[in-house]
C-alpha cells in the first residue's frame, strides 16, 4: 500500500464495507435457509435483505475495484477485477479478490435466471458462497496493510468469528435433519407412538 | 345380460403341466363365444396358459404395421384403464403416438395396493396375453423402449415367457423387466417413471404429465397389465365383441379382488353386474370399494348396487383397482380403518407438507377413534382436515392424500354408530359390555386382521429404490 | 388471460413468505404450509402476485396461464 489519493482511500473504505455486506448477505441467507427471522421484522425482509444486500455489496466491490484502477500510485488492470493474477501488483492477494467476485457474479447471476435453471445446478454453485467468503476474506487481509492490525484487524476478525458461527449452526442443523424417507415416521412416532393403541389414550381423555 | 363371475383362488397351487384339452383347437385361434367369460382368466382356473397354450386360443399378436386402426378400435371399444383411474385408453394411446422422437411404454404391473391381487394373478396366469398387449400398444405409439415393472417375486414366470416369445420371434420390441419396491406409491404413473430413470419411486410434480415428458424426457406411455391383457384381445375381436359385455359407458369384463370371511378370491366380472353377485354381504357390516383410497357402503346397499362407476359415484365410490372387501360383522371397522389409515400414512413420500403432516395425524386420530373413549378434539381435527377447506386433499404432488381423506371420511360416515359407541367405552365386536378405560382390547377376533397390510414400513431411502 | 397461482408442494418448505406478502390470496395452513385462492389472480393483484411469486426463497409459487 502507498500512495495517498483519494481513490486509494475510496478503494480502501470500499473494501471494508464490502466485507461487512458480505458477512451479513452470508449469515442473512443462511437465516433464510433455516427458516429463521430478524425479531420484528417480517419474514420477507430476511430474503428480502439477503438478495437486496448482496446487489449493495457487488456495488461496492465495483466502486473498490474501480477506484483502485484509477489510482495511478500503482498500476492495476481493470480486468484484474474478474481475471484473477491478471494484476502484478500483489498479484496473489488480488486475484484472491477477482476469484470470490467471479464466485459472487456466478451466485447472483444464476439466482437471477434462476426459474431457467436446474435446481441441484443453482444450489450447488449458491453454495460456493461458503468459498467465496473465505477467499473474499484472505484477500482483505493479505492485500491491504490496514486491516492486518489495530481495529480494522479486530473488525476482521469479528467478521470471521461470525461467519464461523453461523456456518457452523448451519451445519449442525444439516446433520440434525432427517432424510426424506425418514419424516413421516418421526411424525408418525410423535403421534401415533405405539401404532393402533397408542398409550396417549390412556392417559388424557374426556369421554363423552 | 350379465354374466355370474368366473372366480380364481388366490393362493391355489398353480399346475404347471398343460393339459391339451383346455384348447379347443389347434391352430388358428379361438374365438370365445360373445357373451362369455372369462376373457382375461384361463379357460380352466389354476391352469396358466403357457405361450402353446397362449398361441392355440388367441393365435399370433395381430400387428398392423404401424399405428394403424388399432387406436381407433381402442377409442371405439371404449377400453379405460383398469389400474384405478379408469382414464380412456385412447386418449393417452393418441397423446404418445402423436409424439416425435423417442417414446417409451410400461407395462405397469406394480400393484402397490396390498389389498389387490388381480395383476400379480392375470401376470402368472395369462402373461401372454398382457405381453401381446404391451407389445400392439408399443406399436400403435411407436416406441423404441418397452419396460415391464413388477414387484420383486413376480420375475419368474414373465422371464420364461419373454424367453419363449423371442425364441418363437413374437415380439415387436424387446422388453426389460424392471423392479418396484413394496410401496404403495410405486406405481403411480410420475413414481414409476422416477424409478425406471434410476430414482426413488416417489411422485413428481405434474404438469408436464409423463405422457408429455416421461423416462429420459420421452413421452412415455404407462399403463396397467390388465388394461393391455383387454387390448391384446381388442385388437383380435374388436370393438364390437369388447362392448358385448358391460355397459355403454363403461364396457367390457374387469377383475377384482373381492375378501370375505371365508376366502379372497380374484373374480372376473362383467363391468355393469350387480354388487351381490361379485360379493356375498351375507355376515359383513359393511363393503369397501376401490382399495384402501377407496369408500366404505353400508352392507345394506350391497343388493342395489351394480358393479361400475355411474352407480358407484352416487354413493361417492368407485371401482377403482378392483377391490372388493365385505366386512364381517363380528369386527371393529374402527380398528381396521385406523390400521388402514397408519399404513397409508406410513407410505406417504413425505415430500410434500400437507400429506407429511396431515396423514401421520389422522392415523393418530383414529387410533384415539377406535380405543375406548376419546378426546372431543379428535373429532373436530378430523372434520378439519378432511372437510371441505380441503386443508389435505389436493394440495400433495400426487393424490396420495386425497385417497387416504376420501377413506377416512367414509370410515367416518359408514361406521359413525361405531364411533359412538366406542365413546361410551363399548365396541360392537366384542361380546362383553363396558371396559374398563385403559388400554384397548379387541380380543382374538382382531388380532387376526381382516383389511390386508404388511407388517414393515419404509424407513429409509433404500425402501423406495 | 388471467393467471392462477400454483404451488409445487414438493420444493415448497413452507417459508410463508408468499402469505405475508399475498393475504389477500395465501393463507397458511396450521403446518405453516400455502393454502392459495385457486380462482384467476384479480387484476389489482396481479403485481403483488408476481412479487410473491418472485419473493418464494425456493421459486415454489408459480403463475399459469389459465
Amino acid at each position: 500500500m502507498g500512495g495517498t489519493t483519494a481513490f486509494w482511500y475510496a478503494s480502501r473504505a470500499t473494501g471494508v464495507v464490502a466485507l461487512l455486506l458480505l458477512t451479513a448477505v452470508l449469515v442473512l441467507g443462511i437465516l433464510v435457509n433455516r427458516q429463521g427471522r430478524l425479531p420484528g421484522l417480517p419474514r420477507f425482509a430476511v430474503t428480502s435483505l439477503h438478495r437486496n444486500i448482496s446487489l449493495l455489496a457487488v456495488a461496492f466491490i465495483a466502486v473498490h475495484v474501480l477506484t483502485a484502477v484509477l489510482d495511478t500510485y500503482v498500476s492495476i488492470p481493470l480486468v484484474s477485477g474478474v481475471i484473477p493474477f491478471a494484476s502484478s501488483y500483489e498479484r496473489i492477494w488480488l486475484g484472491l479478490g477477482a476469484i470470490s467476485f467471479d464466485l459472487m457474479l456466478a451466485m447472483i447471476i444464476t439466482s437471477l435466471v434462476r426459474g431457467h435453471l436446474n435446481r441441484i445446478l443453482w444450489r450447488a454453485i449458491h453454495l460456493l458462497a461458503y468459498l467465496c467468503w473465505p477467499v473474499a476474506f484472505a484477500h482483505s487481509i493479505g492485500s491491504s496493510r490496514d486491516l492486518q492490525h489495530g481495529w480494522l484487524l479486530d473488525l476482521a476478525i469479528a467478521c470471521a468469528l461470525v461467519v464461523v458461527a453461523a456456518a457452523g449452526w448451519r451445519l449442525a442443523s444439516a446433520a440434525r435433519q432427517l432424510p426424506r424417507a425418514a419424516r413421516v415416521a418421526a411424525i408418525l412416532a410423535q403421534h401415533a407412538p405405539h401404532g393402533l393403541h397408542g398409550s396417549r389414550q390412556a392417559h388424557e381423555r374426556i369421554s363423552r | 345380460m350379465t354374466m355370474a363371475p368366473v372366480n380364481e383362488t388366490v393362493n391355489e397351487t398353480v399346475n404347471e403341466t398343460v393339459s391339451e384339452t383346455v384348447s379347443e383347437a389347434t391352430g388358428g385361434a379361438v374365438r370365445p363365444s360373445a357373451s362369455g367369460l372369462p376373457r382375461l382368466l384361463p379357460l380352466v382356473p389354476g391352469v396358466p396358459e403357457d405361450l402353446r397354450v397362449h398361441l392355440a386360443r388367441y393365435g399370433r399378436p395381430p400387428y398392423q404395421g404401424g399405428p394403424g386402426h388399432l387406436i381407433q378400435a381402442v377409442e371405439q371399444a371404449g377400453l379405460t384403464g383398469r389400474g384405478g383411474a379408469a382414464f380412456p385408453v385412447h386418449r393417452k394411446l393418441a397423446i404418445v403416438a402423436r409424439a416425435r422422437g423417442r417414446k417409451v411404454i410400461v407395462a405397469n404391473g406394480a400393484e402397490s395396493e396390498p389389498a389387490s391381487h388381480k395383476d400379480a394373478l392375470l401376470l402368472r396366469a395369462a402373461p401372454n396375453l398382457v405381453l401381446d398387449g404391451l407389445q400392439l400398444a408399443a406399436e400403435a405409439i411407436g416406441a423404441s423402449e418397452a419396460y415391464l415393472y413388477l414387484h420383486p417375486g413376480a420375475s419368474q414366470e414373465i422371464l420364461r415367457a419373454l424367453n419363449q416369445r423371442a425364441a418363437a420371434g413374437l415380439d415387436w420390441l424387446g422388453v426389460t423387466i424392471a423392479e418396484a419396491p413394496p410401496r404403495f406409491l410405486a406405481g403411480q404413473e410420475s413414481a414409476l417413471v422416477n424409478r425406471l430413470g434410476g430414482g426413488p419411486a416417489v411422485p413428481t410434480f405434474v404438469p408436464p404429465r409423463v405422457t408429455e415428458r416421461g423416462l429420459g424426457g420421452a413421452p412415455t406411455l404407462v399403463q396397467n397389465v390388465e388394461t393391455l391383457a383387454h387390448l391384446a384381445l381388442i385388437a383380435r375381436y374388436g370393438p364390437r365383441w369388447f362392448r358385448a359385455l358391460g355397459t355403454a359407458r363403461e364396457p367390457g369384463s374387469m377383475l377384482a379382488t373381492v375378501h370375505t370371511k371365508d376366502s379372497s378370491q380374484v373374480v372376473e366380472a362383467e363391468i355393469g353386474a350387480p354388487l351381490r353377485t361379485v360379493v356375498n354381504p351375507e355376515g359383513a357390516q359393511a363393503i369397501l370399494v376401490g382399495g384402501y383410497h377407496g369408500t366404505w357402503l353400508p352392507a345394506g346397499i350391497v343388493n342395489t348396487l351394480t358393479l361400475d362407476n355411474q352407480t358407484l359415484s352416487r354413493h361417492g365410490a368407485a371401482v377403482g383397482a378392483g377391490v372388493i372387501a365385505a366386512l364381517p360383522a363380528d369386527r371393529c371397522g374402527l380398528a381396521e380403518a385406523a390400521r388402514v389409515v397408519r399404513y397409508l400414512a406410513a407410505e406417504s413420500a413425505g415430500q410434500c407438507g400437507p400429506c407429511l403432516n396431515g396423514l401421520p395425524r389422522m392415523a393418530a386420530a383414529l387410533a384415539e377413534l377406535a380405543g375406548y373413549g376419546h378426546r372431543r378434539q379428535v373429532r373436530s381435527d378430523l372434520e378439519r382436515w378432511t372437510g371441505p377447506q380441503n386443508l389435505v386433499t389436493g394440495r400433495g404432488a400426487c393424490n396420495h392424500p386425497d385417497g387416504t381423506v376420501r377413506f377416512v371420511r367414509s370410515t367416518l360416515t359408514v361406521f359413525a354408530p361405531e364411533i359412538a359407541l366406542h365413546a361410551r367405552g363399548h365396541c360392537s365386536a366384542i361380546n362383553h359390555g363396558a371396559i374398563n378405560h385403559g388400554a384397548i382390547n379387541h380380543g382374538a377376533a382382531n388380532r387376526r386382521a381382516f383389511l390386508p397390510l404388511p407388517d414393515s414400513m419404509p424407513l429409509s431411502e433404500e425402501d423406495w429404490i | 388471460m388471467a393467471d392462477t397461482m400454483r404451488v409445487n408442494p414438493i420444493n415448497c418448505t413452507g417459508h410463508g413468505v408468499c402469505a405475508e406478502l399475498l393475504p389477500e390470496l395465501i393463507a397458511l395452513d396450521e403446518w405453516g404450509y400455502p393454502i392459495l385462492d385457486p380462482r384467476p389472480v384479480p387484476p389489482s393483484l396481479d403485481l403483488e402476485a408476481r412479487r410473491a411469486v418472485a419473493a418464494c426463497p425456493t421459486l415454489a409459487l408459480k403463475l399459469t396461464r389459465q
